[in-house]
């Protein structure tokens, strides 16, 4: 021969021990999918979760069956046909009748899938007979829940204290569900036929809660819909789940699922609460109450952009402190807040704060972060504004 | 057999004549210039490979930052902007600037040594399409240091969040991504044009190796792909700064139609990055399996299916956007349909192994890494394609182990076998082999350390691309981010291991550095010699140097 050539020969243990580990990795997989220490899908509360969970864990026996048949004579193979153990190379290199076999087997096994697939992604979509709406929108960070038929709305921002439990180890510990919890819960109630409609006021978002089985992309300008009919009272959990920005990791949200009783009476309840806030803003208010509804008001709904000193982030976010707009014309703050900057991530907050919470925030606003103005603004300059 | 090796014989002494005599008459520039200058393929290929060397460890330093700050719950050491800019980035340098570069590289380096021809077919221009890289990826870099930092709205760069709500660097963004496809097409014409017109005469399409085969493939998809990722970021361009609105529901666009153009670019893009990959796979186990290619035919077939396939499944990435269901439906069968020509290629593979004669060199033991993990990839992404589960495992981690597993031990990881398969080729010494048996078992670990647990955390219930997570992530988070500082620092011996085989490495004398290997690069003299095949190879050296004719 021309040349001697490079080959090395090493104790096969040392060679393949580890290929043999991860063949165990593999084969130990399923049985971990059924422990129930969060490495699998949930079942979920709808039935429409519940056969996702189903077809997944089809589509996993599947690739598991077919990874043992493949990986097994890959090591059989490493294993026996060594040179080493003196294996002579045989020589065979076409076979049209074994390509043919391995091209259709995996078609049928393809087709197995397919069937059940098709079968509920046709349930998925049909969001037909809706007994009730519920319009979701989606905002940089919070979401908007609109109860079409009771014509109840309200925001769902991440809870309070998890911002600066981001920072803070001991706190993260003790507050309830860190970054998986909300001010306030979207209710639902069990057994009934719910159609979500998505959309969104600025970028993409997507709503998603694994145990209802729905994710669904939120755009802007279009409206999208999926469906859920809950079985379970309970709280279930999930989160944005398309990058929507710096906060993408804190707009989590919460349903709450109710029996019909229970659901009743909190529609009761909100109703009262909406009546109460309209009337809040028909009276004067004093510095003190302005300036404690308005940190709070600023908190949920300014804060994550300006930051909670109001120092806002260079070159992304306008500081709040010593700005021209909070220090100018109050005319100009007020229009700023309602309308938002066309073109930048600044929001129209007309249709999220009543009058009271837009007062107190822009009074806020005027008289934190040093910018001290000593302006007042009453919800009644609001209502006239509008 | 016997004629045949002789004649092999009396062609490597010819060509180490010719090599003798060229250098001898005009030798390369000396210093920097001969660099900047240089039209040789083999320097091209060369700086490719270092250009591509260099921005793996930059993408992987911004790996590292993502997996420090998840390496445990609450906001540790970076910003969450600062955190989307860094997975951004990754994603970015490692498609644009690291793998593709990488293969690029091989192919400037591998094709014309396989092909039998003495250069690439338009060497000025391959000048060209490399030295725009580095400015191209300067440039890139150079945005995380403007004020609003860099982008960061994931290296999908979804509008509107990329085009309204995106800081002002973005159009620096814009301007390297044109600079990255005008190099990426001119190397893809380059290397059609080696192919199809500087093939040895004695070679048919059908003589040729499965890498030059993949590569040719590979190269038209780049032609047919990358000018779409130029319409999309010039329609972004457009959006943000002469009022269109492409993007923009409120003018009359829509932000999904950005989806459809990105992805009927990156559908493609995904398998322009695999395909050499399946290649280089299908060089290195016939040559430690000491057997001819089982199914050489039906695994060009196959590549080509592949290929013709990622143009129409784009919008499997889009199931959750909003598409009616007869669009879903369509989507997820040609999506499940990919995974038949892949299995082909798996099986293939396995069968040449099977009754081989197989030793285990460092090539041999990374192919067999790529083809056993990048079919765990390819498990996923089977799962992945069922359009109703999709649905949960839509923009999770379970999304981010899949395209890892096929990207890292998958694409890079035939990269790196192909390096010691062909390093001593290109430089004449051998690599240490106990280091890099050392660094194999260390980075294959490793990276299934870092990446496995990522399904656990996908299907538990965790978004991508958020910087703080819920606490019950915590415990596969650490584990994964301990398996990502160990992957990472395996590049510091990995570095170690490539500059001391340049330096220090065994003198390697032999045309064949590896007994029994085939093709027409393995009998050109060791080192390769800066010019190569003045003299084509004759059609009997090409049939006995073919892989897959059962000369073996």
């Amino acid at each position: 021969m021309l040349s001697t050539g490079y080959s090395i020969h090493s104790p096969l243990r040392y060679k393949l021990a580890p290929f043999l580990l991860m063949l165990i990795l593999i084969v130990c997989l399923p049985s971990m999918a059924h422990a129930d220490f969060g490495v699998n899908l949930p079942e979920g509360v709808t039935p429409i979760s519940n056969k996702i969970y189903g077809l997944h864990m089809t589509i996993f026996w599947v690739c598991v069956a077919i990874g043992v048949v493949v990986f097994s004579v890959m090591i059989y193979s490493m294993i026996f046909h060594r040179k080493s153990k003196g294996a002579v190379a045989a020589n065979f290199h076409e076979s049209t009748a074994i390509e043919l076999v391995w091209t259709l087997v995996p078609l049928a096994i393809l087709i197995m899938i397919a069937v059940p697939a098709t079968r509920v992604l046709i349930d998925l979509e049909n969001t037909d007979e809706a007994e009730m709406t519920v319009k979701i929108t989606g905002y940089q960070w919070k979401w908007q829940y609109e109860y079409l038929d009771e014509k109840i709305s309200f925001f769902s921002n991440l809870a309070k204290g998890a911002r600066e439990a981001t920072r803070d180890a001991e706190k993260r510990g003790s507050i309830d569900h860190y970054l998986l919890n909300v001010d306030k819960r979207l209710v639902l109630p069990i057994n009934k036929r719910i159609r979500f409609l998505m959309t969104s006021n600025d970028v993409i978002h997507s709503w998603w809660v694994r145990d209802l089985g729905v994710k669904q992309d939120a755009n802007p300008g279009f409206i999208n819909d999926s469906w859920a009919t809950i079985t379970k009272p309970g709280i279930y959990r999930g989160q944005c789940a398309e990058l929507c920005g710096k906060d993408h990791g804190f707009m989590p949200i919460v349903v709450e699922a109710k029996t019909q009783e229970d659901y009743d009476v909190w529609i009761k309840e909100q109703k009262a609460i909406a009546a109460a806030a309209a009337a809040a803003g028909d009276r004067e208010w004093t510095k003190d109450e302005l300036m404690v509804k308005g940190q709070e008001v600023y908190s949920t709904s300014c804060a994550a952009c300006h930051g909670v000193t109001g120092q806002g982030v260079p070159g992304a976010f306008p500081a709040m402190a010593g700005s021209k707009v909070v220090t100018g014309d109050v005319k100009e703050h007020i229009k700023t807040v309602m309308d938002g900057r066309a073109g930048t991530a600044m929001q129209a907050f007309k249709g999220q704060l009543d009058d009271a919470a837009m007062a107190a925030v822009i009074t806020y606003e005027r008289n934190a972060f040093g910018n001290n103005t000593g302006d007042l603004v009453q919800p009644a300059t609001i209502k006239a504004a509008r | 057999m016997a004629t045949t090796t002789s004649d092999i014989q009396t062609e490597i002494d010819k060509h180490d004549d010719h090599a003798g005599h060229d250098d001898h008459h005009h030798g390369p520039e000396k210093g920097l210039m001969r660099w900047v200058k240089t039209t040789n393929h083999k320097d091209i290929g060369t700086l490719y490979l270092w250009f591509a060397f260099i921005m793996l460890l930059v993408g992987g330093a911004m790996a590292m930052v993502i997996r420090a700050e998840l390496f445990q719950p609450g906001l540790q050491l970076v910003e969450p902007q600062f955190f989307n800019q860094m997975t951004t980035l990754h994603g970015l340098i490692m498609v644009f600037g690291a793998i593709m570069p990488a293969f690029v590289g091989l192919a400037n380096w591998q094709i014309p040594l396989m092909v039998g021809a003495p250069d690439m077919a338009l060497p000025r221009m391959n000048n060209w399409s490399f030295w725009i890289l580095p400015f191209a990826g300067a440039m890139l870099l150079s945005t995380l240091f403007m004020q609003g930092g860099g982008p960061a709205f994931g290296w999908t760069f979804y509008a509107p969040l990329s085009t309204t709500f995106a800081p002002d660097s973005t159009d620096f963004f814009i301007f390297a991504i044109h600079m990255l496809g005008f190099s990426s097409i001119m190397g893809a014409i380059n290397i059609i044009a080696t192919i199809l017109n500087m093939r040895a005469p004695g070679m048919r399409l059908m003589d040729m190796p499965l890498f030059v085969w993949t590569w040719l493939i590979t190269a038209f998809l780049l032609i047919a792909a990358m000018p779409v990722l130029a319409g999309a970021v010039t329609m972004m361009l457009m959006d943000r700064n002469f009022g269109t609105s492409f993007f923009d529901a409120a003018g009359g666009g829509d932000p999904v139609l950005f989806q459809h153009i990105f992805w009927f670019f990156g559908h493609p893009e995904v398998y322009i990055m695999i395909l050499p990959a399946f290649g280089v796979v299908s060089q290195i186990i016939p040559t430690f399996a000491r057997k001819p290619l089982f199914g050489y035919s039906s695994m060009v077939y196959a590549t080509a299916s592949i290929a013709l396939l990622s143009f129409v499944v784009w919008a499997h990435h889009m199931f959750l956007t909003g598409m009616p269901i007869a669009g879903q439906m369509y989507f997820m069968y040609a999506t499940i349909m990919i995974s038949v020509p892949t299995g082909v290629k798996v099986f293939n593979w396995v069968t040449t192994m099977w009754r081989g004669s197989m030793t285990f060199e460092v090539p041999m033991m990374w192919a067999i890494a790529f083809v056993m993990l990048f079919t765990i990839g390819g498990f996923s992404g089977l799962m992945l394609g069922i359009a109703p589960a999709d649905i949960q495992y839509h923009d999770t981690y379970f999304v981010v182990a899949h395209f890892h597993y096929v990207l890292v031990t998958g694409a890079l990881f035939s990269i790196i076998a192909a390096v010691f398969y062909w390093l001593p080729k290109w430089c004449g010494r051998m690599f240490n082999e106990k280091l890099a048996t050392i660094h194999f078992w260390w980075a294959v670990i490793s990276v299934n350390v870092l990446f496995f647990p990522q399904h656990f955390l996908g299907l538990a219930g965790m978004p991508r691309r958020i910087p703080d997570y819920a606490l019950q992530f915590s415990d596969f988070n650490m584990i994964s981010s301990i398996g990502g500082f160990a992957f990472g620092a395996s590049f510091f011996l990995l570095t170690y291991i490539i500059v001391d085989t340049i330096r220090n490495g065994k003198p390697v004398k032999e045309a064949r550095v590896w007994e029994s290997a085939k093709g027409l690069e393995w009998t050109v003299a060791t080192p390769a010699p800066l010019h190569t095949f003045d003299e084509a190879p004759t059609r009997e050296l090409i049939l006995a140097e073919s892989s897959h004719t059962g000369s073996h």
